[in-house]
């Protein structure tokens, strides 16, 4: 009992005499040391400080949209014109910023059953969308047109079937195919059963094969 | 000073008084609560069994229910006794300041022997009790899976939506297959087999007063069996969170007498009433000329998409949107022009109907009895 008393004092006694040592030996010695501390402390601080301004900035579920942008007033079939074709400036998506709006339009393209010609992105009854081919244009009003008033040789008119938004949420998902959106709206996960990585994350591939005879590729 | 005890010790048995009433009214009001849900023949209550399943898993309950409440006494009253033999023995140490040694150190071999008993006493009991559970536990649990004898079977398909039910009432002849949505109709004292599946995520069926709770899973068939032996509508509720509206994702079963199921069975297998008059002649082609096609399913027309519920017979149900709504006009126009205003995030577009289509759409939906 007593030795332990003792123990415990003497403990004591040596701590004080080492903080006084210390004191003692170098009194300027401490400053950078706390200076460091202080930094680090700030660091984690500010880190931190900036995870909560990140998580202010969620991105909003739109349920009931206004179309993003006006709808085309009418077809041009032609594009000949004097003075050559006007440039545009490319239409502006809203639902391209959106990876909820991406992933409804990737919802619909398999419940309206775009997957029945183009299948996933690869094509088959209808040209593939996941490749840099674009027969009517990539800008997203042209493929606003294509789906709203169909083009020759089999794509049908979804004009009066599909409201505007879910067409513009369309848009979005076909051009995400391509790799034409930033890779922070891509749709994250699949619901299918096997588990694939989004169009938008899968890295971009040269085609193997591409139906082109070697000697063709040559002489050009 | 003397008296300024007494007064302070008939304070502090006051205080007893009136805690230990609070604490007896906090213990019975919970058991008070149950009684009055289990005697107010409920929609959609476990207490309320009205099929062999339910009575099995209303008795395992009752069981777990005594068994806990009596343990919950016993330990509310050692508590109780402990606490006031600890003030009591508070109060004999203050009074006596002359002794030099304190009571608690005092070795006591006696009674620490007892206290050793009690606690493997009370270990022993414990774990019998808790044996007893797992047994009556497994036991329901086999026969709650095990397959009902199968006359006059009827086999139901139910696949879970976010956040929906469809129903498929399948049948060896094709002809006679027909689909439905958050309504299943059953007739009374017929074992039902339910073979539950998913579209997007995992759901769960449940309707308490019939059967236990059973996982929709994507990809998987899961069975269920169920019988009403008591008519009546019971509800039922998705039990696995499935998203922003898990909540409004209800069913309702309707247990009703042969004759009666089989009326219903033969009007739903029949294909979509026409049109009869302009207005719901000018709805149909509404409906059909409208996005409405894009995922609803009116037998007799082209709507043929499987997105949706199926409205061939929509105004036989009583709800629309999974029983969130009952199946009047003006729900159904709210619902048709603004969905997302009643159950956000729901997957039907809000649709800009000018209002003589909206009227026209709305007599032809009614008209789909």
């Amino acid at each position: 009992m007593t030795s332990g008393c003792g123990e415990k004092s003497s403990g004591a006694c040596e701590r004080l005499s080492h903080v006084g040592h210390r004191e003692g030996d170098s009194p300027v010695g401490l400053r950078p040391n706390g200076l460091i501390v202080r930094a680090v402390v700030c660091f984690v601080w500010l880190a931190f400080a900036s995870l909560a301004l990140v998580s202010c900035a969620r991105e909003k579920r739109e349920f009931r949209q206004a179309p993003p942008a006006a709808r085309l007033e009418s077809v041009r079939d032609i594009d000949l014109s004097p003075g050559g074709p006007a440039p545009t400036p490319p239409t502006k998506n809203a639902a391209e910023e959106s990876a909820y709006a991406v992933n409804e339009g990737k919802r619909l393209f398999d419940q309206y059953n775009c997957t029945g010609c183009h299948f996933h992105g690869g094509g088959g009854i209808g040209p593939a969308l996941m490749d840099d081919k674009w027969i009517y244009g990539s800008d997203p009003a042209n493929i606003f047109e294509t789906i709203v008033e169909g083009r020759p040789n089999g794509m049908p008119s979804f004009g009066q079937k599909i409201s505007d938004a879910q067409v513009w949420e369309l848009v979005a998902y076909v051009r995400s195919m391509s790799g034409l959106l930033p890779k922070d709206v891509s749709p994250t996960r699949d619901d299918h059963m096997s588990a694939a990585p989004s169009e938008q994350r899968a890295p971009k591939q040269v085609p193997v094969g591409s139906g082109i005879p070697k000697s063709a590729e040559m002489s050009q | 000073m003397r008296r300024e005890r007494d007064h302070l010790r008939s304070w502090r048995g006051l205080t007893h008084a009136r805690s230990t009433w609070r604490a007896a009214c906090v213990l019975i009001m919970p058991f008070a609560l149950t009684l009055l849900d289990a005697c107010s023949g409920a929609q959609q209550s476990v207490l309320d069994p009205a099929g062999p399943q339910a009575v099995r898993t209303d008795k395992l309950w009752w069981l777990f229910f005594y068994v806990c409440a009596f343990v919950f006494v016993f330990v509310m009253i050692a508590l109780f006794l402990a606490l006031r033999r600890a003030s009591l023995w508070r109060d004999e140490t203050a009074s006596a300041r002359g002794v030099t040694e304190l009571p608690m150190l005092r070795p006591a071999p006696e009674k620490e022997r007892r206290t050793t008993n009690v606690i493997v006493g009370a270990t022993c009991v414990t774990v019998v009790i808790l044996f007893i559970f797992l047994v009556a536990s497994y036991s329901v649990g086999r026969s709650l899976s095990t397959r009902m004898e199968q006359n006059n079977k009827v086999t139901i398909e139910i696949t879970g939506h976010q956040w929906w039910w469809q129903v498929r009432y399948t049948d060896s002849n094709p002809q006679n297959i027909f689909e439905t949505a958050n309504e299943i109709h059953i007739p009374v004292g017929v074992p039902v087999t339910v073979e539950l599946k998913s579209q997007d995520v995992i759901h769960s069926f449940w309707v308490p007063n019939l059967a236990g709770k059973k996982d929709l899973i994507p990809g998987k068939t899961s069975i269920l069996w169920l019988r009403a032996d008591h008519p009546g509508t019971y509800r039922g509720q998705c039990a696995e969170y499935c998203g922003m509206q898990h909540a409004h994702m209800a069913l309702y079963v309707v247990a009703e007498p042969r004759e009666q199921f089989d009326a219903w069975l033969a009007h739903q297998r029949a294909p979509a009433s026409q049109p009869t008059d302009d207005s719901q002649r000018r709805g149909q082609q509404v409906f059909l000329s409208s996005p409405c096609i894009m995922c609803h399913t009116i037998t007799g027309t082209t709507a043929g998409a499987h997105v949706g519920p199926d409205l061939t017979h929509l105004s036989s149900r009583s709800t629309i949107a999974a029983a969130t709504l009952p199946n009047t006009r003006g729900h159904l126009a709210g619902w048709v022009v603004d969905s997302q205003g009643v159950k956000p995030g729901n997957q039907m577009p809000p649709n800009n109907l000018s209002s003589e289509d909206l009227m026209a759409l709305l007599d032809y939906l009614q008209s789909l009895k």
